[in-house]
């Protein structure tokens, strides 16, 4: 966003000295012409290594993957490895064991090696069985991705207008508490009316709750980083009052906890009969919402529009679109998407509210976005990902006793290396060529 | 003022706004602190339990005429707003609306109790230095054009590896550069994934907080729990300067406090002059401003900026050590809650100076202390929605009073030699 400087934040020429003023104008054009052929040329530079690396040659599986995550399948898959060689390093040194070894390394060097070895593996192998080893497994990774998915679109939207919204917490949190008031306060509904209403409250108060910052960026300039930090903290304080009043608290207890949902607004499960698969309608819900994003932003006139002005500002303004009006939308529906986030994790999942009770899904949501290069496609993909990683690291703590944060290292060290594609060709030593280049989509800045 | 020129339409715009704040300040005044009476006299504690010069009586309030005193000099302000408006010095006069909201709050909250102004104006200084420091390496970062949204992240690093190094040598300034060099440390990954692979900067930024919250909760849970004698740091004493801190009121909140305090103090001093005056500046604003230009005067820009992260490695680290070789003493899980962010925000309010950060700092500070000071005084309003105040208060601020942000023109745009 650092392009839409403001003219008057020149320093002013000294007066009547037009000229001057006009000459240095000029220069500007001049040098946004020329940043604007370079990025032109290096975007075909990048479409065309896309296209070889996505080309005929290409498997469906390799077409397939490049589709979900929008780059070269060797950068994705690299960033992987990379991510997990490094995490088995911070594995293999936080370990007692492995220490101790290193201690007499010259003496006997195999000790440390199989020291190392036997944590990595244990670890490694917990990670993978907890997130997919079985159905239960698959459900619990199902159960986390729903509202990962929800925030992580919430991000992606207004992503692709240019704007970063780091205020998905607080949307989250917004969506949640709403649609947890709608679903206890109310009674004696059927659950066709209950629980669409409890949703559709969600997501009003969660997109209300992205419209301010929204509304703030297009009127008054306010930075949407700051103000969504701002809403955030709001948020979660004045959930946390909320809960403690007598409107929300259940009336047999004094610690703050909510009233629970009534189960005409709860999300079924959608196996039923299988008692520990904790996987309900909440995901389905999130699939049709990821749905009818992807047609919104994809394929839509208005998500024409909210890319043109996340491309290039001045451009849309130009080419006669309302950034304003674009931004307002865009941070609106990302709100949305998140309150259903914190409407399917009440709803579907814990049926009361609890303070903290957001902790942290919306700020993974950034991570997701970024994961899925803002794509909707792609941030789906990711939401799945990362949920199969938190609940593998909780696994991985129960059985091997490593702290299941190592998810979230291995999280940012996978966006690292997807974020700065250079780096995986400066390791892996591959040329530029070779490699589909891809900047992730074009964030605003501070 | 960057806004060099206002037309006369957005100047009544402004005035309108200003009064408005004016006026809703005003109905928070009368509303809620004059309609509950708590009690007779508000009593404020001016002295210092250690010791001063000479005692200061303490200052005794009627709680309902000092509020109602109050609320007519800014309703005077807010007619006056309207009417005539203040013009250029519309923001100071903000200022002031909110100082004397503040101060009938405080009235109204120590009605029939005692609140010390000293615990309170200290522990606000205390509280800022970490927002300020964390606000320099902003500030110096983005003035040379790299985006850092990481102060958070090393916050965290600092924070732990100041409290690791601090246990294991028994020495608070030995800790104190074991949490400057994981700043720099984080500050270098910053500089390097954003300026030599040009990644996006933002990305990066949320990319290290997670990294840095990730590895110090991993290594917290999986080294230091088990082994406390690693988590024990040894922390900076409190330093009186001599006479000087005798003063009463004065001296405890300005010169008796703990060394990293005065050396934030210090930092903006010079970070000001530096950045404003110097040669130095001049060359560093310029690779943030106009890369080219500056490279066509033989400026090196990525080395500038290099330097820039770096330097700001070292004052986000000194914030991070804060926590650990000063407040709180142990380290604990995400323990800095999020005051990276705020200091982020106190870098935006303060338009990218060193000084105009510390102000907004020491606003984030002073809510900050104000939470913990009222805990003690039991006031009826939750302090929850109370807290809720200086995150108001910036939005208020960043979306009405400020206007547009004048953003260093290549921040976050990553420079190729041609």
């Amino acid at each position: 966003m650092s392009d839409d400087h403001e003219p008057e934040g020149n320093p002013p020429g000294p007066e009547g000295d037009d000229a001057d003023e006009r000459g240095r104008t000029a220069g500007d054009v001049l040098l946004d012409d020329e940043e604007l052929a370079r990025a032109e040329i290096e975007a075909a530079a990048e479409r065309a290594a896309d296209a070889k690396s996505i080309g005929l040659e290409a498997s469906f599986g390799e077409r397939f993957i490049a589709a979900i995550t929008g780059t070269g399948v060797i950068v994705t898959l690299l960033a992987f490895v990379s991510a997990l060689v490094i995490g088995a390093f911070i594995i293999a040194f936080s370990e007692d064991s492995v220490r101790e070894a290193l201690g007499y390394l010259f003496a006997q060097p195999g000790d440390a090696f199989r020291a190392a070895w036997d944590a990595v593996s244990s670890a490694y192998l917990a990670l993978l069985q907890g997130s997919v080893g079985g159905a239960t497994q698959l459900s619990e990774t199902f159960v986390t991705a729903t509202p990962l998915i929800l925030t992580g679109l919430a991000v992606a939207v207004p992503l692709r207008a240019g704007l970063f919204n780091i205020g998905a917490e607080g949307q989250f949190v917004a969506g949640g508490m709403l649609a947890g008031l709608i679903g206890f306060s109310l009674t004696g509904l059927p659950m066709a009316v209950h629980l669409p209403l409890a949703l559709v409250a969600g997501l009003l108060a969660g997109g209300l709750y992205g419209w301010i910052p929204g509304i703030l960026k297009a009127r008054t300039g306010a930075h949407e980083v700051i103000s969504t930090i701002m809403l955030n903290n709001i948020a979660l304080l004045v959930s946390g009052y909320l809960i403690s009043t007598t409107l929300f608290r259940r009336p047999d207890r004094t610690d703050p906890i909510s009233k629970s949902v009534e189960a005409s607004a709860r999300f079924p499960r959608l196996i039923p009969w299988e008692p520990g698969l904790r996987v309900n309608t909440s995901l389905l819900v999130a699939i049709v919402l990821a749905i009818v994003i992807f047609w919104l932003v994809e394929r839509s006139t208005r998500g024409f529009e909210l890319n043109a002005v996340g491309l290039n500002a001045s451009a849309a303004t130009a080419a006669g679109m309302n950034p304003g009006r674009t931004i307002v939308l865009a941070m609106t529906v990302g709100g949305a998407m998140a309150g259903a986030g914190g409407a399917a994790v009440i709803l579907g999942l814990q049926h009361r509210l609890t303070i903290g009770f957001s902790a942290g899904i919306g700020f993974s949501g950034i991570t997701v976005a970024l994961l899925g290069r803002g794509r909707i496609g792609g941030t789906v993909a990711a939401g799945v990902l990362i949920g199969a990683l938190q609940v593998g690291g909780r696994n991985m703590q129960a059985q091997t006793g490593t702290s299941l944060e190592l998810a979230l290292v291995i999280q940012a060290l996978i966006i690292v290396f997807i974020a700065a594609p250079g780096l995986v060709r400066a390791i892996f030593r591959i040329k530029a060529d070779d490699l589909a280049t891809g900047q992730v989509a074009k964030g605003g800045g501070a | 003022m960057s806004q060099a020129m206002t037309t006369p339409a957005t100047q009544r715009r402004r005035e309108r706004r200003f009064g408005m704040f004016s006026l809703l300040v005003l109905a928070g005044m009368l509303g809620v602190f004059a309609s509950s009476t708590r009690g007779e006299r508000a009593t404020f504690i001016l002295n210092d339990a250690r010791g001063q010069l000479f005692e200061l009586p303490d200052l005794v309030l009627p709680v309902v005429p000092t509020v109602i005193l109050l609320s007519a000099v800014v309703a005077g302000i807010a007619a006056r707003q309207f009417t005539r408006g203040f013009g250029s010095r519309a923001v100071v006069i903000v200022g002031v609306v909110a100082l004397l909201f503040v101060i009938a709050f405080l009235t109204w909250a120590a009605a029939g109790g005692q609140l010390s102004v000293v615990g309170l104006l200290r522990g606000s200084l205390a509280r800022a230095t970490p927002i300020a420091f964390g606000a320099m390496a902003g500030v110096l970062c983005e003035r040379a054009g790299v985006i850092n949204i990481a102060i958070e992240g090393q916050f965290l690093a600092g924070a732990f590896t100041a409290a690791v190094v601090s246990s294991i040598a028994g020495d608070p300034w030995v800790g104190l550069i074991g949490g400057i060099s994981a700043g720099v440390l984080v500050a270098f990954m910053l500089a390097g994934l954003s300026i030599r692979f040009q990644a996006d900067q933002i990305v990066v930024g949320v990319v290290l907080i997670v990294f840095a919250t990730g590895v110090t909760s991993f290594l917290n849970t999986q080294v230091l729990s088990g082994n406390p004698q690693l988590n024990s740091p040894t922390r900076f004493p409190a330093i009186s300067v001599p006479v000087l801190s005798e003063i009463p009121l004065i001296g405890p909140v300005l010169f008796r406090q703990s060394l990293l305090v005065f050396g934030m103090i210090a930092a903006v001093i010079v970070l000001q002059y530096g950045l404003f005056q110097t040669r130095w500046g001049l060359r560093l604003r310029s690779v943030g401003e106009h890369p080219l230009a500056a490279d066509t005067v033989g400026i090196h820009v990525l080395a500038t900026r290099y330097k820039a992260v770096l330097l700001g490695g070292v004052f986000a680290g000194i914030g991070g050590s804060w926590w650990t070789l000063d407040a709180g003493g142990q380290f604990s899980r995400e323990m800095t809650g999020g005051r990276g962010f705020i200091a982020l925000a106190a870098m935006l309010v303060g338009r990218y100076s060193p000084v105009g950060a510390f102000g907004a700092a020491l606003i984030f500070g002073f809510s900050d202390q104000l939470a913990t000071s009222l805990q003690l005084l039991r006031v009826p309003v939750p302090s929850d929605l109370l807290l809720t105040a200086p995150y108001l208060v910036t939005i208020v601020v960043v979306a009405g009073l400020i206007g547009r942000l004048r953003v260093p023109a290549a921040d976050g745009k990553p420079y190729v030699k041609q």
